[in-house]
């Protein structure tokens, strides 16, 4: 009996270094990153894998290359990355848990159509609708920072409808019965009954939507007016891309500023984010 | 006494619950109208007009002539299209295979209590928030620091942009699966597992016979999220190496021989021969089937699964 335990106790033991080990390999890519934006480009290619000391050390010029590259400042990237994300979260929260709450409540045939169209919207990639969809967005001047909230909104109500409603139907009727009772218009027994209840939902979907918002790159790169408004995603393709001048200490040293406020996010709200992404699983 | 008080209730909510529904009725316009709006501009007019498309020529929208059949034939003869959908679907066996297994044996070895296994999920599941075009950079970054040595790069040979792209997706997905299945490990009613180890199973076969069997309805929503992430995948793809190494035909065709469904039909979109939209088009819309199929099959799989439970 006590040789299984000592046996068990070092089968966990080595399970445990192996995995600290693993650990250490898997953030090894992001480690890599953090190195190689401080390294002088031309040792980016030969010495990826060496601390940059000495004639390697590159201090913030690759930042600065980075940031000034082109005719078009980072940091206006950043800017516009985080305005497009919180808002399309914002109106996709607000606009989608409406109606899915109108939906579960109301037994039309509207809304069933509704229903459906969106759970079928969600097994459509968006390769099927990208030049439509860009094309309609021109038109109809959804192709701005301020106003591309709506396509998002448009394009992803799908899961958000389906993840809402699929919570609405566990809630209690009693009690929005009894604001009603108590004299409460359908508004504000949405905003102060359902709201508060839905809280958990709300925060899911905000990460699945913040996860799928600031990660996009296509449909940014196809809807928005590239001469004047890009995100990170789009900001970092370009500096590859253009020019045919492939710098790829500058590249990295904006890789890194586009992470960091992943990190930072990720650390915060660790918990919500490994919960609404498991939830989200059901989109295939 | 009790059965008849809670039968009074239930019949009282029913009743009662048309003093919800009828007030909340005359807000239509506020609780559906922009959600519907947005939908119909983003997803269901597009929708409808890329099927449409799909049977024209076209260069813009505006301009298009109905020709019926032919984009899909000419999409079907076109090379690089064929190439791409068996690049990807090999592409999507493979990774369903490693990225599963993986997730698994890891999810398995975090549930048994070892020290540090909330750590180690945190650092597992960390890549997932990273986008698509950025990993692939960093990708590139690394397998060309790597090749480098050899003298070559990820964009000279077809076998390393496809194992390139395999290795970064297991390092993207392996976390986001581990944690499927750790839920439904976790789901596992312990005295199963207790009875199974009284009765003198060993390790092996409390895996095969319990566990295993247990987590089914995790599996196939893995295989399911692997497989479709696999077909759709593109911003890595398109970062990584963009398709190279190209093959340039006789016939002045080319065949990007790394390039993905999702990444064919953008380039076929927007490439320089703007004349070839219609087939984009079409070549969209065959891939959109195959998507769809595949969520649908996923959709029954869980059905079932959820039937047996």
């Amino acid at each position: 009996m006590a040789a299984s335990l000592t046996g068990e106790k070092v089968r966990r033991t080595v399970l445990s270094v192996f995995f600290a080990l693993l650990s250490l390999l898997w953030i090894f890519p992001i480690v890599l990153v953090i190195l190689n934006s401080f390294k002088i480009n031309t040792f980016v290619k030969t010495n990826t894998f060496s601390i940059p000391a000495g004639e390697m050390w590159a201090g913030f010029s690759n930042f600065v290359k980075g940031m000034t590259f082109g005719n078009y400042p980072y940091l206006k990237s950043v800017g516009y990355s985080f305005l497009i994300t919180i808002v399309s979260t914002a109106v996709i929260l607000l606009c989608t848990s409406m109606s899915a709450w109108y939906i579960s409540r109301i037994d039309s045939l509207v809304c069933r159509i509704v229903y459906y169209l969106c759970v079928f919207s969600m097994v459509v990639p968006f390769q099927m609708v990208m030049f439509t969809l860009s094309k309609t967005a021109d038109t109809l001047k959804f192709n701005t920072p301020f106003t591309i909230p709506v396509v998002y909104l448009g394009f992803g109500a799908g899961l958000a409808i389906f993840m809402f409603s699929g919570f609405m139907k566990t809630i209690p009727l009693e009690m929005e019965e009894a604001a009603v009772i108590d004299g409460c218009g359908p508004i504000r027994t949405y905003f102060q009954v359902v709201l508060p209840v839905l809280k958990p939902t709300l925060i899911s979907v905000a990460i699945l939507e913040i996860m799928w918002v600031w990660n996009d790159y296509l449909l940014p790169y196809l809807v928005l007016d590239r001469t004047k408004y890009m995100t990170i995603p789009i900001h970092i393709q370009y500096l590859k891309g253009s020019y045919g001048v492939v710098d790829l200490g500058a590249t990295m040293a904006m890789v890194l500023m586009g992470i960091i406020p992943v990190i930072i996010f990720y650390l915060c709200c660790q918990k919500y984010i490994i919960k609404g992404v498991a939830a989200g699983a059901v989109k295939g | 006494m009790t059965a008849t008080k809670k039968k009074v209730r239930s019949q009282g909510g029913g009743l009662r619950s048309s003093l919800i529904k009828k007030p909340i009725k005359h807000w239509f316009p506020l609780f559906m109208g922009p959600t519907i709006i947005a939908f119909a501009i983003g997803f269901v007019w597009p929708f409808i007009q890329g099927i449409y498309l799909s049977f024209c020529k076209f260069r813009i929208t505006s301009d298009a002539t109905f020709i019926g059949v032919g984009n899909y034939i000419k999409a079907f003869k076109d090379a690089s299209f064929m190439h791409a959908f068996w690049y990807t679907a090999l592409y999507a066996v493979v990774s369903v295979l490693i990225i599963n297994v993986l997730a698994f044996a890891i999810a398995l070895a975090l549930t048994q209590k070892i020290k540090g296994s909330n750590l180690f999920r945190t650092v597992f599941f960390m890549p997932n928030l990273i986008g698509g075009i950025v990993l692939g950079h960093i990708w590139s970054m690394i397998f060309d620091g790597i090749l480098a040595k050899y003298n070559t790069s990820i964009l000279l040979e077809t076998k390393y942009g496809f194992w390139g792209l395999v290795i970064l997706m297991c390092w993207q997905q392996i976390g986001y699966m581990m944690i499927i299945y750790i839920a439904g490990i976790q789901a596992i009613p312990d005295d199963i597992i207790e009875a199974a180890e009284i009765d003198g199973a060993n390790r092996w076969q409390t895996l095969v016979n319990i566990t295993i069997p247990n987590v089914m309805s995790s599996i196939t929503i893995c295989t399911f999220l692997t497989l479709s992430n696999g077909f759709k995948l593109f911003d890595q793809n398109l970062a990584l190496n963009g398709g190279q190494p190209f093959i340039f035909k006789a016939d002045g065709s080319v065949v990007k021989t790394t390039e993905m469904l999702a990444l064919n039909i953008y380039s076929t979109f927007y490439g320089s021969n703007t004349a070839a939209r219609g087939t984009a088009q079409a070549k969209a819309v065959i891939f959109f089937v195959l998507v769809a199929v595949i969520g649908l099959l996923q959709l029954k799989f869980t059905r079932e699964k959820e039937v047996q439970q």
